[in-house]
């Protein structure tokens, strides 16, 4: 039976995390993710979970400990934000090499500078290619969703690999929003118990975690662990359709909303989504035909899918909360535009940068992105491919 | 475009407007709406204006963004009147609640010629007179829900009652202190409403 509630982001993954009753957690707080450790060494307080909480000095020691915890055999967890992933960079990296399904709530928030606290994708972006599976959530429950599923995702035997679960700074995360929780035994029932096939504290089975290698192997391992990386796909598929039979609740790599007949889309993540949804809801009122691709899951990326999923519109707003600084599009603008390539799908791009550092994005800048689109494509005003919008004027 | 309810508060850093919010969005979720509470932070500092927004809808609210039409507006500090355009997008056939000794009369030149409607309630005297202290969100929360029409004055102290006993597990002498305030609130406004 599930339990109607509201809550806010942060509340709900710390109520899922109590759900799943993690072995450790290290962390280090920061905004706008630091309820998150602050209500789990509540419940740990309260006697709620036993989860191990260690309070370490930073965010790199905090993925540090993550992965000598996961190593050692425990169910692991850490949360943080903007800057705090940053300096895990190194961690990241050594976290997904050595394929610790350790899970990490992201709670999205721009990058200095200018310093700010507010959200945009910055720092899930910039950790794009650390080799993390990257989930992506457009309110509170998909963020408690989400996270229920990481570590069936995460642990499964062809994965192995560690899990980003990502929700927009203080637009979700602070945002109080009703809310389906599931039932305490449904959650441990689904996520189940950790039995790692091999760890450090297993005296029976010893093993080197973390060995230098020669140049003989590296290419061999990066290899193995990209073929991970892809095959997570068909897992978090699989996951997503478990997770439906006890929530009633859809998943996919992305959600496609009113696209059936769509010319024009709006490829979003994130938060905004629901906003671009209201808008579109809107537009069809006035006969307008057009739809939106909510991108979740963001790696694996499902290149091939998406071009799939967009090929019949005439043109498609690609919408990036990141600058790349590479005087050529946002990270979902490329990619997105690689995979069409690669499927020979020569449909007309937009891509726009939204929403950086918290600036507000709003229904009429929906309308106003598929007015342009429409404007190009029936009249022919060819519109700068990679934009801005919502800057002052 | 129907967002369902909207109402936007202006507040001060430290005044509780955010918190006011949150507890707003609690007092309709137990109506069965769909709710929204959230804060928009800029610095994070005492006395620095503060945003903060609800929803309130028979549907699912599906929007993130800031809210630029709302129904009614709540300043949780008048000096605000100086210096932050307050009825902004503010419906005609909507409502604005002030914190203020003042009457809506004196109140009407300082708000850029809107035209709807204008209520007053002096928070500070009702919160020194009830907590001995000046808290002025929790008047401000009841001058909303009654105003708003949010919920029946009973269903709501008693849902308040609760609500309190959770928030302030650790100090229940402010319990009937904050309950207070709501009453004199709702008092202050029975001839207007």
């Amino acid at each position: 039976m599930a339990r109607k509630d509201r809550m806010s982001g942060n509340e709900a993954v710390a109520y899922a995390i109590r759900q799943i009753n993690p072995d450790v957690m290290p962390a280090f707080p920061i905004t706008p993710s630091t309820e998150i450790p602050q209500m789990v060494s509540t419940y740990i307080a309260n006697g709620d979970i036993d989860t191990e909480f260690i309070p370490v000095e930073s965010e790199h020691s905090a993925m540090s400990a993550a992965i000598g915890s996961e190593a050692a055999g425990a169910r692991t967890l850490t949360a943080t934000s903007s800057a705090g992933l940053a300096y895990m960079w190194e961690e990241l990296l050594l976290a997904a090499s050595n394929r610790m399904p350790i899970a990490l709530a992201l709670v999205n928030r721009t990058l200095s500078g200018p310093i700010n606290i507010n959200c945009d994708h910055s720092d899930g972006m910039g950790a794009r290619d650390t080799g993390w599976i990257q989930i992506y959530a457009e309110n509170n429950q998909e963020a408690y969703d989400n996270f229920i599923q990481a570590y069936p995702i995460a642990e499964h035997a062809g994965v192995h690999l560690p899990i980003m679960i990502c929700q927009d700074g203080f637009i979700t995360s602070h945002a109080v929003e009703n809310i389906e929780l599931l039932e305490d035994e449904d959650v441990k029932g689904f996520v189940g118990e950790y039995e790692p096939e091999e760890f450090l504290l297993n005296p029976g089975n010893p093993i080197a975690v973390g060995p230098y290698s020669v140049t003989n192997y590296v290419m061999e391992a990066k290899k193995n662990q990209a073929l991970a990386l892809e095959g997570s796909k068909e897992v978090i598929l699989k996951v997503a359709e478990e997770f439906e039979k006890v929530s009633g609740r859809k998943y996919g790599l992305f959600e496609e909303y009113r696209t059936e007949d769509a010319d024009y889309i709006m490829l979003i993540m994130g938060s905004a989504a629901g906003t671009a949804k209201q808008a579109v809801d809107d537009l069809r009122e006035k006969g307008k035909k057009v739809g939106v691709v909510k991108l979740r899951v963001f790696r694996p990326f499902p290149a091939d899918e998406l071009a799939d999923a967009l090929k019949n519109a005439k043109a498609v707003a690609i919408m990036d909360r990141t600058e790349s600084y590479n005087g050529n599009g946002g990270p979902l603008g490329s990619e997105v535009t690689a995979g069409l390539y690669r499927n020979k799908i020569m449909l007309e791009t937009v891509n726009y940068i939204y929403g950086l550092g918290g600036r507000d994005f709003t229904v009429q800048e929906v309308y106003d992105i598929f007015a342009q689109l429409e404007d190009f494509i029936e009249n022919g005003n060819k519109p700068e491919q990679y934009q801005y919008i919502g800057l002052r004027k | 475009m129907s967002n369902g309810f909207e109402i936007r508060w202006h507040g001060r850093g430290g005044q509780g407007a955010k918190t006011a919010a949150l507890l707003l969005a609690d007092v309709a979720f137990k109506t069965g709406k769909y709710v929204q509470g959230f804060p928009e932070y800029g610095p994070e500092r005492m006395g620095a204006p503060i945003t903060a927004y609800n929803r309130i809808s028979d549907q699912p609210i599906r929007v993130h963004s800031n809210i630029y039409t709302p129904s009614l507006v709540a300043v949780v500090d008048e000096t605000l009147l100086h210096s932050v355009d307050v009825t902004d997008g503010l419906k005609k056939e909507g409502a604005i609640i002030v914190n203020t000794a003042k009457d809506p009369e004196e109140i009407r030149p300082m708000l850029n010629g809107y035209e709807g409607k204008i209520y007053t309630i002096d928070a500070r005297k009702i919160s020194v007179e009830a907590l001995g202290r000046y808290f002025p969100n929790s008047p401000m929360l009841a001058a909303v829900v009654a105003v708003g029409k949010i919920m029946e004055r009973k269903a709501f102290l008693s849902e308040m009652r609760n609500s309190y006993q959770h928030k302030f597990a650790k100090k229940p002498e402010v319990i009937d202190g904050n309950m207070m305030a709501l009453e004199l609130t709702y008092d202050a406004l029975k001839d207007v409403i």
